[in-house]
């Protein structure tokens, strides 16, 4: 029987009401969704009970399916079955071949964006994800009767860099879905164990997914969790080691060219292979295809032998986390196992002898991430005012400029603390030189080419003046989310260029609007309905959380600036009920909100004397 | 100075690390985004500036050349964007001879205890070049403040050996 809720006297239910937010897990090969109810984060399943959505997408031109019937299909129709999209996330279609080898797509160019030629036309890994996404949101939404979704976390490998972030929120955005905050996986899982043990001290999470490997050192401290130093390899991971199963195959069957749905063949029987040797010692593999029939014998011995290269790489991201965090192996208090591919024995005694250490396997590692995204998005949507918990992340990869010669000036190194902005200052090359051209990249290595080009972008109007004489002020500015953004002045003259990092083979905001467009089939007067109903719900958020404040913070204005303030709320309020336009709920909105700056940075500025006040007298 | 006041700590080139981690804690429980993931977008981006403003003065306390540099700043000395001065040929010739012993670390027939010997070096030469700088950067003197910019100057090329070492253990690794 549900619990009835019973308010305080004198106080309305309405503040503590429920508000509905998801941790979404988009993983390589399953994703999961989950949520906290009565205090506790669960998985949510589909009508069969399942909590993982395979991440496999089926394109026809009659329609789109997503999930194991897609996988079903994915033998006999592999070119337009899409699977571990989330590896070609932010990737060239040549660093895809180069990572992948021979896959069963049909590669394309959509507007200068890589995309798969399929049955229902060119499909974009970012759209392909958001379907992923949309399929899961759809049954978050039907477990609770409809109710609406208000945001989600959604978890990234904490090793992906800009284009791959960017990419996984702009497949959020174009499923619909509120991104309340991008979070690494590991730092999830540390969230789904943390909180469940309440653990202080130093753990290591070792994240071995579909796709995707990622180490990070967290320290535990009083509910925060303070990422230390995070490492890993973004394109190595469960398919590694099929892939390796597929050449030994091919090797033992002497049949070294397939067609894509023999391939598919192969893969399939490789995965199960492996995950039957997590159990067994010898597995027959039974290959049949093309009227032929072949046996292949697997040891876990012989497994084992195939796999070791590529566990040991895994140490070595480790061993150089370790190292980063300013730790030794000895401090780590507990290791904890995320990912599918952490059942393989091989894993998991590797993992133990590198840190000396029984890893925690306690919650399944298939679904602890997702687990710890909805613990952390219950708390971002408002449902827990009280809780002590807060995540601090850091940037995975350094963040630098070509500078002369093909060489990467660092600008912020990788495993600072996020949200951080930094700036450095250039100069010209030539006497009379009026424009710069700016390259953003990404990686640890000192050569442009052995780095990750993120964008290009010019600074253009410099006065000519002598070699040298300029000074070029370049801004990095990295959000909570990891995601980027630069800008660029010269200083005498206060001319400027600003950039949303969009990778050149991401996508821009004109085309995820445009793509949110035409996925909204229906008629222009249903899109129009649409974003005023958004801008009604914004401009209401804006007008309570100015309220909030106020009811605590008026103080800090004087009476001009209050009652200025606060005709602008009344202003928003009315324009609000009666606007028929949306970009009249935005304007004002924009009203409020630099009506409200003065005040915003007030109150931050009185928040933070106020957070150490009580125990610095003591210190000084 | 700022950074020192925000962290509510005494201004002295001898840090309380510990205490700057806890009242960092405390500030970012305060401000950091997450905290403020309801509010308007306003608050928001103040919320993304102070954390970012909060982060980057506990990587300049925390870093021994960054946190005299800053120091050496708000006294009125900045040296943090100037290009090389340092003039001092005994100096500029023990650090010649230190690259090249470096060079040859990882060819050595031990490099693990090469790589530690060497590690032993830049310590000695750490604690020398910083031994002095509290006591020059708290004496409200400028010929003391030019003596701690030549020290800071030197520790830089020190911390740049260190990270040229890092870099060499790193490729070692990775082999």
């Amino acid at each position: 029987m549900a619990l009835l809720q019973i308010a305080e006297p004198g106080q309305s239910a309405a503040p503590h009401e429920h508000k509905l937010a998801v941790g979404i897990d988009l993983g390589t090969t399953n994703s999961l969704v989950a949520t906290v109810q009565s205090g506790e984060a669960r998985t949510l399943t589909d009508e069969l009970g399942a909590a993982m959505l395979p991440s496999v997408v089926r394109y026809q031109a009659g329609g789109i399916t997503v999930g194991a019937d897609a996988v079903q299909a994915a033998t006999q129709d592999p070119a337009n079955t899409l699977i571990s999209v989330k590896r070609f996330l932010g990737k060239t279609q040549a660093e895809i071949e180069q990572s992948y080898g021979q896959l069963p797509y049909d590669f394309c160019e959509d507007n200068g964006t890589l995309a798969i030629q399929t049955e229902a036309g060119k499909i974009s890994p970012v759209k392909a994800s958001s379907h992923i996404l949309g399929a899961l949101k759809a049954r978050a939404e039907k477990s609770f009767g409809n109710q609406e979704i208000l945001g989600a976390v959604i978890t990234v490998p904490a090793y992906f860099d800009d284009a791959q972030r960017q990419s996984t929120k702009d497949a959020a955005e174009l499923a619909g879905i509120n991104v309340l905050r991008l979070l690494n996986e590991p730092t999830a899982a540390a969230v789904a164990y943390g909180l469940d043990s309440g653990q202080e001290g130093i753990i290591a999470v070792y994240d071995l997914g579909g796709g995707t490997f990622d180490i990070s050192i967290l320290r535990l401290h009083q509910g925060v969790f303070e990422v230390m130093a995070t490492g890993g390899d973004s394109s190595l991971g469960g398919d590694d080691f099929d892939s390796l199963l597929v050449d030994y195959f091919k090797q033992q069957t002497g049949v070294s060219v397939l067609s894509p749905s023999v391939l598919r063949l192969f893969i399939n029987k490789a995965k199960a292979c492996k995950e039957a040797l997590s159990q067994y010692a010898k597995v027959n593999v039974v290959l049949e295809f093309d009227e032929q029939k072949y046996t292949v014998e697997v040891t876990r011995e012989k497994f084992d032998e195939l796999a070791i290269p590529l566990v040991k790489k895994t140490l070595r991201s480790c061993r150089r986390a370790v190292k980063d965090a300013g730790i030794e192996n000895e401090e780590v208090l507990q290791v904890i196992m995320v990912g599918g591919s952490t059942r393989m024995p091989l894993v998991r005694s590797q993992v133990q002898s590198f840190f000396d250490k029984e890893p925690l396997t306690s919650i399944d590692p298939d679904r602890v991430v997702a687990l710890g995204a909805a613990l952390q998005a219950d708390v971002l949507i408002g449902n827990k005012p009280d809780s002590d918990m807060l995540l601090l992340d850091v940037l995975p990869l350094s963040l630098g400029l070509e500078t002369m010669g093909g060489l990467v000036e660092k600008i912020i190194p990788r495993n600072t603390t996020i949200p951080v902005a930094r700036a450095q200052e250039f100069t010209t090359f030539k006497d009379g030189q009026t424009a710069m051209s700016l390259h953003v990249l990404q990686g640890e290595r000192e050569l442009v080419d052995d780095c990750r080009s993120l964008a290009k972008f010019s600074l253009k109007g410099i006065p000519p003046m002598a070699a040298g004489a300029a000074h070029i002020r370049v801004t990095f500015k990295v959000d909570a989310d990891g995601l980027l953004s630069v800008s660029a002045m010269e200083k005498s003259t206060g001319v400027q260029a600003d950039i949303q990092v969009k990778p050149s083979f991401g996508l821009s905001d004109d085309q995820v609007a445009s793509m949110l467009k035409e996925s909204m089939s229906n008629a222009k007067d249903d899109m129009q309905a649409r974003m005023l109903k958004e801008q009604q719900v914004e401009a209401l958020r804006v007008i309570e959380a100015l309220e909030a404040s106020l009811a605590v913070d008026a103080n800090l204005l004087d009476e001009v600036q209050l009652a200025n303030l606060k005709a602008e709320i009344a202003e928003l309020a009315k324009v609000r009920e009666t606007a028929q336009q949306p970009s009249d709920i935005k304007a004002a909105i924009e009203k409020v909100d630099n009506a409200s700056s003065e005040f915003a940075s007030r109150r931050m500025d009185a928040s933070i004397k106020k957070a150490l006040t009580g125990q610095s007298v003591d210190n000084i | 100075m700022r950074y020192f006041e925000l962290f509510a700590v005494p201004v002295d080139y001898n840090i309380d690390l510990a205490t700057i981690n806890k009242h960092y804690l405390e500030l970012q429980r305060t401000v950091h985004p997450d905290r403020h993931a309801n509010a308007s977008a306003r608050d928001k981006l103040m919320a993304v500036q102070s954390a970012a403003e909060i982060n980057d003065a506990l990587q300049t306390l925390k870093h021994p050349v960054k946190r005299a540099e800053y120091m050496l700043s708000e006294l009125g000395v900045d040296i943090r964007a100037e290009q090389q001065t340092l003039q001092d040929p005994m100096f500029l010739m023990q650090q010649m001879e230190l690259r090249e012993e470096l060079e040859e670390l990882s060819s050595a027939s031990d490099p693990d205890t090469a790589i530690a010997n060497f590690e032993k070096q830049i310590k000695q030469l750490n604690e020398q070049y910083s031994a002095q700088l509290a006591e020059q950067l708290a004496s409200n003197n400028e010929q003391q403040y030019q003596l701690a910019a030549d020290n800071i100057r030197k520790l830089k090329f020190v911390y740049k050996l260190r990270d040229e070492l890092e870099r060499i253990e790193d490729s070692l690794f990775d082999d």
